[in-house]
């Protein structure tokens, strides 16, 4: 790492940005700026406003107050186009490729090199492609189909298509997320040749030691305002963390009741699918709440799946009370008494168009008839229950689950599966998204539900989140059980190395 | 946002532009001209739209469902030629008007078959419904030129031709068999299980999965259910003429998704009901009766038509805009 220049002008510089949306201060008086050969990371929680910020950056939104300056010249940037044209790159988590092109087609999409009546210069744009793509050392050609590549490689499409122009910033958007180690590493390298070339660089991660590897400057958004910026050298994850929540990390665990337990609800043992997760064994007792540990990709979700009957397992057995089953379908999985809380609630578990009542009765709604038709009193019952019970905030049951908070959505969601009266209760990253309220609202209600004699598992990617729920935590690495641990045992230290593969002492 | 219109009848009125849509056009027709404002006429309206309804309700359910089927024009052609020659077979020569049964009873069997095929292929082999019924379309009026070796059919049984154009009561009969199967895919629709499942599947499949719904089934049913009722438009537009022609329903499927979707189903699935349909198909109705009055030739009633659909279309868009964060092409 090396320390930036103290004089150079700042290749990107935000003054006083305001933006609004209605009801919402999305942006409130923020300032930032990136230097010429700076990694500057910009961290904040969820709705802090990074991504608003972002698209202001480059061209997305129209900010309501305040200037931009790109070396030190005021511009104004109606559309991504003219960003980009003014030297400023968005790389997006969402990588928006068209997978059907050509490596070279998609670097160019949009500016094509051109030759009389509009036909594609085809040779300039496989040359051109090509040098981009020999500078960023890429292992493939320029006229290779994207839909072919890895995720990993078509980042290095998105990162390519920054290089066509004079990038003087490049904004990366969690660029992480869905890399490998290794390639991290090579994607690591590319950010620090860029950065000695001279482009400054804004980088977006929830990942604290990638953040304290690469950032020269470290600035934090909370609610839409800019709490400071730090000097990564200067400062430590514990400073970071509470400009970002705005107090101190609360890692504290609920204290262990270990005579409330009841029988084994789940038993798994050896389970494996593919090259997903392999080898997995684990139990849940009633009035458990199982905690899964582990960074994104290492089989978490995977096992959820395959437990609630989306995925077969390639091997190993599933155990609910006395029997040994095999779930073959959700239907099947719900008849158990297995119930998952999908990961994405607007993608996997709501029907945003549909009013919170019968999203609510969703999967039981066969039951609820009277001759051939449904029975509103009854369904309304059902909604009422449950919307006293988990404190839903909704003007009347007709009411659109898409026009809903996204606490009071997770709820709809949490509610729909208690309503079916489950054994075993899976919840795939149950506060994601959502307001702190909300959160510990949920948290609470977690705790209840097992003290209540339900088996709960709890995948997260969030360590108070984990901390705070769980009896116990299995820790997961690369589609493998690293260790399994009680909560008062746990160490933030011991944790991390666990979801990192470091010291494999297996604790079954 | 959605809330405040709820109960209010000028909100009802955003959500379903259409109705209100129908209340202009039928206003200034009746003042347009002296013959659009007559029981007879209204009777005529019913009558004319019922073929064209009686499939728009069947292609509502499979529309919310996240399908499409382009093959009803193809059916109805078939249905009317099965029904038509069957009942003239000489097995059936002694049955007096009893022979019309098995004809209609054909006929309602082919389409309900062909629906069932087109819901397996979808639901089993993935493959979009788009794509599968524009191969069932083609194909089946293939067949239908291979059975009638291009010939039409005539009813040679005169009660079959008087019941299409007989009274029940004050109203048509095909307009009461119209209303009556409304009716009952509406409460379908909108009270029954299979409607409710309906509505999920095509809001979210992968909810759906999640919920314990098994989607397959659910498409299916719907595909029978517009296969039957294209063969019953079939049925009632050969007894309204008395005979079948190879050519029948051509371009019907376009006709039908044109109401549909004026009625406010959305093509992607997930929401519409049988009131905004009844809607669409009316509305339709209304303007072919009313131009076909005025004597406003063929050709400019389809260039009208057009431009009407994009329209009411685009209201429909700014009047439930999401608002505006809605990202603008």
């Amino acid at each position: 790492m090396t320390a930036p220049d103290k004089t150079p002008a700042p290749a990107l510089r935000l003054e006083g940005i305001v933006k609004t949306f209605p009801g919402v201060r999305a942006l409130d008086d923020v300032s930032f700026e990136v230097r010429h050969g700076e990694v500057h990371a910009l961290l904040g929680e969820n709705g802090a406003g990074k991504s608003t910020l972002m698209k202001v950056l480059a061209g997305m939104y129209q900010p309501d107050e305040g200037r931009i300056f790109i070396e030190e010249r005021p511009v104004t940037m109606r559309s991504p186009l003219e960003a980009k044209a003014r030297g400023v790159v968005l790389i997006h988590q969402e990588l928006s490729l068209a997978e059907e092109m050509s490596v070279a087609e998609n670097i160019y999409l949009g500016e094509l090199p051109r030759r009389s009546f509009g036909r594609v210069d085809w040779k300039t744009l496989y040359a051109n492609a090509q040098a981009i793509l020999d500078r960023l050392k890429c292992g493939f050609g320029p006229k290779d189909r994207v839909g072919s590549l890895s995720i990993a490689n078509r980042q290095m499409v998105e990162i390519a298509r920054a290089l066509t122009v004079d990038a003087k910033a490049v904004v990366f958007d969690e660029p992480t997320a869905s890399l490998t180690d290794a390639e991290k590493v090579v994607l690591f390298d590319i950010i620090n040749d860029l950065k000695a070339r001279g482009v400054g660089i804004v980088y977006i991660s929830h990942r604290m030691d990638e953040i304290f590897t690469l950032a020269d400057r470290i600035s934090v958004l909370r609610d839409g305002a800019h709490r400071g910026t730090l000097i990564a050298a200067e400062t430590d994850e514990d400073e970071v963390i509470q400009l970002m929540i705005g107090r101190k990390l609360d890692l504290s665990r609920h204290e262990r009741e270990a005579a409330n337990l009841g029988a084994v609800a789940l038993r798994v043992e050896g389970l494996s699918c593919g090259s997903l997760f392999e080898d997995v064994s684990f139990e849940v007792s009633e009035g458990e709440v199982l905690g899964f540990y582990g960074l994104v990709g290492a089989g978490r979700t995977e096992i959820a799946e395959t437990l609630f009957g989306l995925r077969q397992p390639t091997a190993g057995s599933i155990r609910i009370g006395d029997e040994t089953v095999s779930v073959t379908s959700p239907a099947d999985a719900i008849a158990r008494g297995i119930s998952l809380v999908p990961e994405s609630r607007k993608e996997q578990g709501l029907v945003l168009g549909m009013n919170c009542r019968d999203n609510i009765t969703l999967p039981q709604v066969g039951d609820l008839t009277s001759g051939p038709f449904v029975s509103d009193g009854a369904e309304v019952a059902i909604f009422d229950q449950y919307r006293d019970l988990l404190k839903i905030k909704t003007p009347s049951w007709r009411q659109a689950v898409g026009n809903l908070s996204g606490g009071n959505q997770q709820k709809i969601v949490i509610g729909k599966w208690l309503a079916m009266r489950p054994r075993i209760l899976i919840v795939d990253e149950p506060t994601r998204g959502i307001d702190v309220g909300s959160k510990s609202e949920i948290h609470a209600l977690i705790r209840d539900l097992a003290k209540s004699g339900y088996a709960v598992i709890v995948i997260s990617s969030e360590m108070p989140e984990v901390l705070h729920v769980s009896d116990r935590i299995v820790a997961m690495y690369h589609g493998r059980i690293t260790r399994t641990f009680d909560v008062d045992e746990v160490t933030e230290d011991n944790l991390v190395a666990a979801i990192s593969g470091i010291g494999q002492d297996k604790v079954a | 946002m959605a809330q405040r219109f709820k109960t209010s009848p000028l909100g009802w009125l955003a959500r379903n532009p259409i109705w209100g849509f129908i209340v202009l056009i039928f206003i200034f027709f009746s003042f347009a001209n002296p013959y659009f404002f007559a029981i007879q006429n209204f009777q005529n309206i019913l009558v004319q739209t019922s073929t064209i309804g009686l499939i728009a309700l069947g292609m509502t359910l499979v529309m919310i469902n996240g399908n499409i089927d382009l093959s009803v024009g193809a059916v109805v052609a078939l249905a009317a030629s099965l029904c038509i020659d069957i009942q003239g077979w000489a097995v059936f020569a002694s049955w007096g008007n009893w022979a019309i049964l098995p004809g209609v009873a054909a006929a309602l069997t082919a389409g309900v078959a062909l629906g069932a095929l087109n819901g397996l292929i979808v639901w089993k082999t993935g493959v979009d419904a788009f794509i599968v019924t524009l191969g069932a379309m083609l194909g089946v009026r293939g067949l239908v030129f291979v059975y009638t070796k291009e010939q039409s059919f005539f009813a040679m049984n005169f009660s079959f031709s008087d019941f299409g154009s007989s009274n029940l009561g004050p109203l048509p009969t095909l307009a009461v068999i119209f209303l009556i199967c409304a009716v009952a895919v509406h409460f379908l629709l909108a009270r029954t299980v299979h409607g409710r499942n309906s509505y999920a599947v095509g809001g979210n499949r992968s909810a759906a999965v999640n919920a314990g719904i098994r989607v397959g089934p659910h498409m299916l049913v719907n595909f029978m259910i517009v296969g039957f009722f294209a063969a019953l438009a079939g049925v009632t537009l050969s007894s309204q003429m008395g005979a079948a022609t190879p050519n029948l329903g051509t371009n019907y499927e376009l006709w039908v998704i044109t109401s549909v979707v004026l009625g406010g189903t959305k093509l992607n699935g997930g929401s519409g009901d049988i009131v905004g349909t009844m809607g669409g198909v009316l509305a339709i109705g209304i303007l072919r009766n009313g131009m076909n009055l005025m004597q406003v030739p063929a050709f400019y009633v389809l260039v009208i038509l057009g431009m009407i659909l994009i329209a009411v279309l685009l209201l429909d868009k700014q009047l439930n805009r999401k608002g505006k964060e809605e990202i603008r092409l």
